[in-house]
């Protein structure tokens, strides 16, 4: 079993210890190549006739993370330095390149190069580790090489000049990118490389900003007068530019005055246009047209491989406000009899904000200086655009949104600077064939089997159904109401039967666990899962059979559970309602249908619920949660308001939070160790500090010495002002903790307390369609009830409580981007709409005071005095928060109440911000 | 983190999964003892010595006077890890190893042969990284055969455990330190019995199962590589008399 092997000891200096790690050295790794007879034999090996076997360096693997996953690069040898390095950059292209390294329609294969004996490197004196790892890099190549033998060739990519040059040197065969890819003579991915290669914003790409070593790289743009003179003698043709949304590198221009579409190839006869742009064409000459047909069908194939991309909203359709779409629809066969053009002169700019990230780069030197960077959007039909900024560290990774400022004939990309930073890593990616493949045949319908399975219980003829917002198409909880002979209610909650078709160690599987969550903003959701599971398959919808997990109670009209059980079931849902529509009904007093009284029955028991748990110390808080209209058309906001709760609402989620009490008392009694559960912890007191300070200002005393004592000091906090409680429970709300998972066996019992529920156990059971805890606590259940195999990931301790923290970093980062887009979204709303409004204020300030607007649910400050005048003449009272100006009876106190004056201002061009002033 | 490299299948330390750190065991290694060993997996070292078999000394620690008695110490280094810290003698996880050991070798040991004799183990890890338990024995095993005391069989030990979903074969500190369960196994080879068997967490049924059976290998090898040793010391002193 054991091979003789050699070993070095790798000394890692600590801080203090000195941590010596065993680091074996092997004689038995295959190089992964087909025409090898040494090695041993490889699942997915290097194919034996590869024109050459590419190795690639790290920054090779950063930047041109895209090419790599073009399928004409293959072959591609990735030395395990290679993949540490890029792990320790950049989390998110390491997890695109290992996707490649385990797709088997791809030959990317994984060298343990650090655990060879012929390719292990040793650190020498003062050799830095990025000079050790590029050592490493052309060692194994050259290994590789001799390896091999000289039938085979292999090459180092690499975009290091010094590296190259060194590789040269040792006999390597070493190319850069551009010059490979432009060996391969494909047309297409040469097109995709030099935009990625002069993406790589390295040195040279800055020095290129002197003037001297500038090319044009575009044809100037006509001037207007011109541009009007050959629109109107026909010369030039004036339409809409749409971008092809699956090849950015096509698009076509929608022309009233030939009735056709004309079709626009490559960004230089794109000519800086962007997508929504009025611009002007020029046809090219009719022998060039034919070119366009290898275009189109390379286009074509890249429809089919994203079909799924299609995402939301007015967005799903790029090419319908083209007047012209209905013509040019109907000769998309005929494609290669379309007029083909070049952009001559931009009439109109569309230019917006981006929402997007910076391309992954190095850190400069002297990181304190101005950087360059490519920002890169996550819309593909928006070309990169460069932006300058003196914070590149706080920007990499992180999602911004950039808006474009210019686009010199100069400059391949546009440029740009940085709007907002939405602090999240949040995967807008679509998901990938290998995901989609583990989607079952689509249209989904019930099968026999599913029938027949003895777990599974026939509730088809229960009248089930489903109180939603409006709009939902994600519907992953419905409830039934039925009263039994004995005066008692059978109550049940059924819940999508998501892990029926999410199976563990699936792409899919690992997909969502890696998403965590789907991701509200507004006007667009970023789906856990793909839209035919989340808006069909899983979806509880009227009037399908639909596979749900149940729990189901017996309950005594005074709400009381008698028993509690769980099942996997098919239901047929009888109603799909919005909660106004539910709401209507039960109000309804002259609707006496049995699905009213279900609804009616639901709603009182919900109310003891409720009233027991407010008993228990549960807290009411509130929070502002703002809702917006959108515009399908512009994206732009129509109006917004406060997200209206109604009583409705407020029985689902009182049925949702049993259910998942009860989920949670099964699952942790199975599986005491490794449940997935979800804690408040309670606040401490100095958290609860801003919230006592403004409170006794107003000579409010709060009990904070237990959830239910402040319960009730909530309760009881009451004056003449009808909006004084809500604001104190805001106030209150922003006080606390978030909630999050954890895994019962790293915490005492004690520990799992939900301070704002007062339950003793909770966790998430009714959102397995847009949440992974509640897919894993789903598997958890089914497990406890021996109906299915409790999956590895459970057996294994730690990875159970890295998934718990995977899932807390994701839903924080999913709330920070939803907060982000309401941020823009209520810039772009308040742009062209100031207004003036009630606040209150929350805050004192030496010079202002915060105010918070309930009506919007913002908060900003306000200015008494000029900014940088320290507020000489206003004088403040910590202990009454208050602001006076001596001599005169104008003060402001805490929690009073304001008109103010809502108004975007531009106090740097293309830096909106929104402006609150005193009335 | 990941503790078997999902793409290669490689460990931190560039070990397959089922694969054991290098083994080194010498014998003699103590001149003053009856018998004595040294043994290494990978970085953790432990060195043995063995006293006897001779007359009880307190005859109140007798329990019958059929059987040999075996007692056994055991001690870290205060070297022996990183962080150099000063260890109390006897506290709970020293006396509790100690225990184990004892009763492991006790196992082997046809102490039916020496009534009324004693017999001493001393065991002190030198450099401790992971699995200092299974190496304890193993290097007692060593010691009690430099020392001729008779035995049933070689009792050889080694652990496994299961992270990232993967049963892994002797774990060493970075491994044991990740908090997954951790089967310690000790085994006579011969006679295919078990006479240890420790785990401190939950795991399946099933997965147990493959875990055990992946530490029994280990000390089946364990035990291959421990007669070469002892075998290679005869031919030695063969040589050295002839
Ligand atoms: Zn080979």
């Amino acid at each position: 079993m054991l091979q003789s092997k050699t070993f070095v000891k790798k000394t890692r200096a600590g801080r203090v210890q000195k941590v010596v790690r065993e680091h074996y050295l092997r004689d038995d790794i295959s190089c992964g190549a087909a025409s090898c007879s040494t090695c041993g034999a490889v699942e997915h090996p290097l194919s034996a006739d590869a024109a050459a076997i590419l190795v690639v360096d790290t920054n090779v693997v950063l930047h041109q993370i895209d090419l790599l996953e073009n399928p004409a690069i293959d072959d591609v040898v990735l030395l395990s330095v290679v993949l540490d390095e890029v792990k320790n950059k950049n989390l998110a292209v390491f997890n695109r390149i290992k996707a490649l390294c385990s797709n088997k329609a791809r030959r990317f294969f994984v060298f343990t190069n650090e655990h060879h004996r012929d390719t292990y490197v040793k650190e020498m004196v003062g050799e830095s580790p990025n000079d050790r790892n590029d050592r490493a890099i052309r060692v194994a190549t050259r290994w590789y090489q001799s390896h091999l033998g000289e039938n085979v060739k292999v090459l180092l990519i690499t975009n290091d000049r010094d590296n190259k040059r060194k590789a040269i040197e040792e006999g390597i065969n070493a190319e850069t990118v551009e010059s490979y890819v432009r060996s391969l003579a494909q047309p297409g991915l040469l097109d995709l490389v030099v935009v990625s290669t002069s993406g790589d914003v390295t040195m040279e790409d800055v020095e290129d900003l002197r003037p001297s070593k500038k090319k044009v790289i575009y044809s100037e743009h006509k001037p207007m007068s011109e541009i009007t003179a050959g629109l109107r003698c026909g010369i030039y043709h004036q339409g809409k530019l749409r971008v092809n949304r699956y090849n950015p590198f096509e698009a076509y221009v929608g022309s009233e005055s030939i009735g056709d579409e004309i079709v626009i190839h490559g960004r230089s006869n794109m000519n800086r246009a962007f997508d929504g742009d009025i611009v002007a064409v020029e046809l090219l000459p009719q022998d060039q047209w034919h070119e366009s047909k290898s275009f189109i069908a390379d286009d074509d194939e890249d429809d089919e491989e994203d079909v799924h991309l299609a995402p939301n909203s007015a967005d799903d359709a790029p090419r319908k406000a083209n007047p012209t779409q209905s013509t040019a629809a109907s000769s998309a066969d005929s494609v290669s009899s379309r007029p083909v053009g070049r952009v001559v002169g931009i009439i109109k700019r569309n230019w917006n904000s981006y929402c997007g990230s910076l391309e992954p780069m190095p850190m400069p030197a002297g990181s304190g200086g101005v950087a360059h960077a490519l920002f890169v959007s996550k819309d593909r039909r928006i070309p990169k655009i460069r932006i300058q900024t003196r914070q590149l560290g706080n920007l990499l990774d992180k999602r911004i949104i950039v808006a474009v400022d210019s686009w010199d004939v100069l400059s391949r990309y546009p440029s740009g600077h940085y709007v907002v930073l939405i602090e999240n890593d949040i995967n807008t990616r679509p998901f990938s064939t290998q995901v989609l493949a583990c989607l079952p045949p689509l249209p989904w319908t019930l099968s026999p089997e599913d029938l027949a399975n003895p777990n599974r219980q026939d509730l088809r003829h229960v009248r089930v159904f489903s109180v939603d917002p409006p709009g939902c198409r994600d519907i992953d909880d419905a409830l039934h109401c039925t009263p039994l002979p004995n005066g008692n209610f059978e109550v049940g909650v059924h819940i999508a039967d998501v892990t029926n078709f999410v199976h563990p160690g699936t792409p899919l599987d690992e997909e969502a666990s890696q998403r965590g969550t789907s991701v509200y903003l507004v006007g667009q959701r970023i789906d856990m899962l793909p839209k035919p599971l989340t808006e069909d398959v899983c979806s509880l919808r009227a009037d399908v059979e639909r596979l749900a997990f149940s729990v189901i109670w017996e309950m005594t009209p005074h709400a009381d559970i008698i028993s509690t059980r769980y099942t996997k079931s098919v239901i047929k849902s009888c109603a799909a309602m919005s909660y106004v529509e539910a709401q209507a009904r039960m109000d309804d007093s002259r609707l006496v249908d049995p699905l009213t009284v279900d609804l009616r029955n639901l709603n009182s028991l919900a109310k003891i619920m409720r009233h027991r748990r407010c008993e228990r110390g549960a807290l009411t808080l509130a929070s502002a949660e703002v809702k917006f209209e959108i515009d399908s058309e512009t994206h732009d906001p129509l109006d917004i308001g406060i997200y209206q709760i109604r009583e409705a609402n407020q029985m689902i989620e009182e049925f949702m939070l049993a259910a998942n009490i009860s989920v949670a008392e099964k699952i942790l009694k199975h599986f005491p160790l490794c449940s997935l559960l979800r804690r408040h912890p309670s606040p401490t007191k100095e958290m609860l500090e801003p919230l006592l300070r403004t409170a006794s200002s107003v000579g409010l005393n709060l009990d904070v010495s237990s959830s239910k004592a402040l319960a009730e000091s909530l309760d009881n906090a009451k004056n003449d002002d009808p909006y004084f409680n809500k604001l104190i429970r805001i106030l209150a709300t922003r006080c606390m903790t978030q909630a999050v998972y954890f895994c019962s066996g790293d915490l005492t019992f004690s520990e799992y307390y939900h301070y704002g529920l007062a339950a003793s156990l909770y966790t998430h059971f009714t959102s397995p369609i847009r949440r992974y805890a509640d897919v894993i606590v789903h598997r958890l259940l089914a497990a406890a009830l021996e109906i299915a195999k409790l999956p590895p990931l459970f057996q294994d301790g730690p990875q159970l409580t890295g998934v718990a923290d995977n899932l807390n970093y994701r839903h924080r980062n999913a709330q920070m981007a939803s907060r982000a887009s309401v941020e823009l979204h209520t810039l772009i709303y308040f742009r062209t709409r100031p207004m003036d409004t009630e606040a209150r204020i929350v805050k004192i300030k030496a010079n202002g005071f915060i105010v918070f607007v309930p009506k919007f649910g913002i908060e900003g400050p306000i200015y008494l005095t000029p900014k940088g005048d320290k507020g000489g003449d206003w004088v403040v009272d910590e202990v009454h928060q208050r602001v006076t100006k001596p001599g005169t009876n104008v003060s402001y106190a805490v929690l009073q109440t304001v008109m103010i004056h809502m108004e975007v201002v531009e106090p740097q061009p293309h830096r909106p911000k929104l402006q609150l002033t005193l009335i | 983190m990941e503790y078997v490299n999902p793409l290669t299948g490689f460990r931190v330390d560039g070990r397959r999964p089922n694969e054991m750190r290098q083994l080194k065991g010498e014998v003699g290694v103590v001149a003053r003892a009856d018998g004595s060993a040294l043994f290494e997996m990978g970085n953790t070292r432990v060195i043995a010595a063995v006293y006897g078999p001779r007359e009880v000394q307190n005859k109140g620690q007798q329990v019958n006077s059929k059987d040999a008695l075996v007692r056994c110490e055991y001690r870290m280094a205060d070297f022996s890890t990183g962080d150099r810290r000063r260890k109390p003698k006897g506290d709970r996880r020293s006396t509790e190893i100690s225990l184990v050991i004892r009763q492991t070798m006790e196992a082997s040991i046809l102490t039916h042969l020496m009534p009324r004799s004693q017999i001493d183990i001393f065991v002190q890890v030198l450099q401790a990284d992971g699995g200092t338990r299974a190496a304890c024995i193993n290097a007692a095993t060593l010691a009690l055969a430099d020392a001729g005391i008779p035995m049933r069989d070689i009792v050889t030990s080694c652990s496994a455990g299961y992270l990232c979903s993967t049963p892994l074969l002797d774990l060493n500190y970075i491994e044991d330190s990740a908090g997954g369960p951790d089967v310690t196994v000790g085994f006579l080879t011969k006679m295919d019995k078990v006479t240890l068997l420790q785990m401190d967490a939950k795991l399946p049924m099933d997965t147990f199962e493959t875990v055990m059976d992946l530490a029994i290998e280990g000390c089946k090898a364990i035990a291959n590589y421990i007669r070469e040793v002892l075998l290679e010391n005869t031919r030695r002193l063969e040589c050295q008399r002839g």
